[in-house]
């Protein structure tokens, strides 16, 4: 169990306010200087992340000098009331800085992409404001010191998610889709919200240090709360079950922002909300096996629709749901867990780019094309995209000794040690999931790639210009190496030591589980190959098998959301307006009804003959000396 | 000496004008009902300025006949005017000013 405890910042970390301000700066004269800017803007929208990411490198470095590596900088008093105070600092320590460099770097490489995949759109300068301005959000999401302000960075990327997915507006499915990513992540903050607010009412401060310090004397029942509370955020931000349905509709957004955000840095927000979170998550088992559970259900959820859909980039979405499902379950486990999820996460920043940008460079060459069983013998037109694709294939599946292997393995290891009988069923369910997500990339492998040509009547696929190219090759390096480079010699275990804390136990790489594993990999390859790289594959989806019906469907997720919540939804609105309309304006109307009548009767008083008005007068005049001679008397 | 006698005539001197005034449809015939209720209340005044032995009650009937005087100046140029707009002296024609 860790504490945190920051010293100010010292050096050049204290510009460390410049990772905000550079994409917000492009984000900002990109989309304020509107048209004007259209020549340039693309560039522009290159260059910040390019800066943002070698100031990161900078830090980098500047923080393995240091003497403590976890540094505050304070940048804007945000709130000052009474005793409560949140203030926009940055907090550099390992973890942000690991965040850091993946946002900055493989967002600037896929920025850098998106100049050519964009090239024919009229509106790229907007794309490029909304990428900055995503960046700028995602940012200060990891550099954020405190709760509240990672909050507002976590709903300045939904911001930025919902803009990128409805970027094109002559279909209609996209601005549908961009409003149920918001819908859906809404009700996942939800519980964020609930959970700052829990924070403050028990421990009156919402910051990081505040909170870590005060958790264990606050009781059980508070950590569990928070526990769920931030769990269910996660859920929302990084589409696990039960929150799971709009990720493979965000798919409708251009796919370099399926490969920035809803795979490599804003999905993964939640897994990074979670392993800060660790201390909070030290004191409550329950709510650590809450999340290895709901890591473990969407990692089989994400395999299996991933293994269904014809789609490439739903086929992807449906990887990456399985993919942070992995991660969640290692954020489940307890320190055993949290750098294996967060090498995870690095490494599947690295492939899941590689594969996205990849399909991008497919789809850019096939004409829009995205159904794969319109694919086919595409890896002789495009070589380079081959290359980089495979390369990431090989990552995803888990082949030593590439990246997926080192990372995905110890959480799959870990899950025999971890909760007990409990995470022994969680442990077959990974390794279940392990030679499932061989499978299903294995078959978008080959579906893809090779086989017969089932393109439709002119088509010609190209490669893609070297603008685009450029950025698959290095990301690709790091599908290779990442893996490796973290997980050898401990370096980042050595390195989040001073965040998460230091795994009780060290397996070394090749154990039982590892090689369980792998011989699972290895055999989810071979069916592939029997299914789809033997037989050729049919140009018509099946529809006879009810299994495969159901997966088609995404497991009937959309059918549940709409009869459990969105029905009930819609008569509660409909009780409510009438309700409304007969109830309340009815109140209201009576009312009205009443006065007009009242006076309608006593303006017949008013009949224009003096004589009745005399007769009124003296009236009058009768009774008021009536009453003073009653007084009187 | 008690002023009741002379009370009893007033009373019935101004109900008599009151009466006229709510029951007469001419205008001038209702000004001369005001001008009796008005000068009922002089002799009440008188009366009690008698009962009390000083002056108060007489002099305040001198006021009340310069206002009734003026009121029938005033009264009698508006009925001049409306006689000479809708040719009735009838009170019951000028009702216009209804719901």
């Amino acid at each position: 169990m860790t504490t945190l405890t920051t010293v100010a910042a010292t050096g050049a970390l204290k510009l460390s306010w410049l990772l905000l301000v550079f994409p917000l700066f492009g984000a900002v004269v990109l989309l304020v200087g509107g048209r004007r800017t259209d020549r340039w803007g693309h560039l522009l929208g290159c260059v910040m992340p390019v800066a943002a990411f070698v100031y990161g490198v900078i830090a980098f470095f500047t923080l393995l000098g240091e003497a403590s590596r976890e540094q505050d900088q304070h940048v804007y008093t945000y709130i000052v009331a009474g005793h409560f105070q949140a203030s926009v600092n940055l907090l550099i320590d390992p973890l942000s800085i690991c965040f850091v460099l993946l946002i900055t770097g493989v967002g600037s490489l896929i920025i850098i992409y998106s100049v050519g995949y964009m090239a024919g759109d009229p509106n790229r300068r907007r794309f490029f404001g909304y990428m900055n301005l995503f960046v700028a959000a995602m940012l200060l999401l990891v550099l954020a010191d405190n709760y509240l302000v990672l909050y507002v960075g976590w709903e300045g990327v939904g911001l930025a998610s919902y803009l990128l997915i409805g970027f094109w507006q002559d279909r209609p499915a996209p601005p549908v889709a961009a409003k149920k990513a918001f819908v859906v992540n809404r009700v996942g903050d939800a519980g964020l919200t609930l959970a700052i607010f829990l924070m403050f009412s028990e421990f009156g401060t919402v910051s990081f240090t505040g909170v870590f310090h005060q958790v264990p004397s606050g009781g059980n029942g508070a950590a569990t709360a928070l526990g769920f509370l931030l769990l269910l955020g996660a859920c929302g931000k990084s589409a696990q079950v039960p929150l799971q349905s709009w990720l493979l509709d965000a798919m409708e957004g251009p796919t370099p922002v399926s490969a920035l955000i809803h795979a490599a840095t804003m999905v993964t927000a939640g897994v990074y909300l979670l392993v800060r979170s660790n201390p909070i998550l030290a004191l409550t088992t329950d709510a650590r096996i809450g999340i290895a559970v709901v890591g473990t259900v969407t990692l089989l959820y994400g395999g299996i629709i991933a293994a269904a859909k014809d789609d490439i980039k739903k086929s992807l979405a449906g990887s990456t749901m399985s993919q942070i499902g992995y991660m969640t379950l290692g954020a489940g486990l307890g320190p055993e867990g949290y750098v294996f999820s967060i090498a995870l996460l690095l490494c599947h920043g690295f492939y899941k780019a590689g594969l996205f940008l990849g399909a991008g460079s497919v789809i850019h060459g096939m004409d829009d094309e995205q159904d794969m069983r319109r694919f086919g013998g595409l890896a002789r037109f495009l070589p380079v995209t081959y290359v980089t694709f495979g390369l990431a294939y090989l990552a995803i599946a888990g082949i030593p000794p590439l990246s997926g292997f080192f990372a995905k393995d110890p959480i799959i290891e870990g899950d025999f040690t971890e909760h007990g009988t409990g995470g022994w069923i969680l442990g077959i369910c990974a390794l279940i999931g392990a030679g499932l997500t061989a499978f299903y990339i294995t078959r978008m492998m080959l579906m893809t790639w090779h086989g017969r040509r089932r393109w439709k009547a002119g088509a010609h696929p190209h490669e893609s210009p070297p603008v685009m190219t450029a950025p698959m090759v290095v990301i690709a390096i790091g599908s290779v190496g990442a893996g490796g480079f973290l997980i050898v010699n401990d370096r980042l275990q050595n390195f989040l030591a001073p965040v998460v804390g230091v795994p009780p136990v060290s397996h070394g790489f090749f154990t039982i589980a590892g090689g369980v594993a792998f011989a699972l990999a290895l055999a989810g390859i071979a069916l592939a190959w029997f299914m789809y790289g033997r037989v050729p594959v049919p140009e018509t989806p099946p529809h006879g098998n009810p299994l495969v019906v159901a997966a088609r469907k995404e497991l009937y997720g959309n059918t549940i959301n709409e009869d459990l919540v969105m029905r009930p939804g819609q008569w509660l609105t409909r009780l409510s307006v009438y309700f409304d309309n007969r109830g309340v304006d009815g109140l209201v109307n009576s009312l009205a009804a009443l006065v007009g009548g009242t006076s309608g009767r006593w303006r017949r008083l008013q009949n224009g003959f003096v004589r009745s008005y005399a007769l009124s007068m003296l009236a009058g005049g009768v009774v008021l000396i009536a009453l003073l001679l009653a007084v009187r008397l | 000496m008690s002023p009741v006698h002379y009370l009893a005539i007033s009373v019935i001197l101004f109900v008599i004008g009151a009466v006229g005034v709510l029951v007469r449809r001419n205008a001038i015939v209702i000004f001369m009902c005001i001008e009796l209720m008005l000068n009922a209340c002089n002799l009440a005044f008188v009366a009690f300025a008698r009962q009390h032995g000083n002056l108060n009650g007489q002099v305040i009937a001198f006021f009340v006949m310069v206002v009734a005087a003026a009121e029938v100046v005033v009264g009698l140029a508006i009925l001049m005017a409306i006689y000479r707009a809708r040719r009735s002296a009838s009170v019951d024609d000028a009702n216009l000013l209804k719901y």
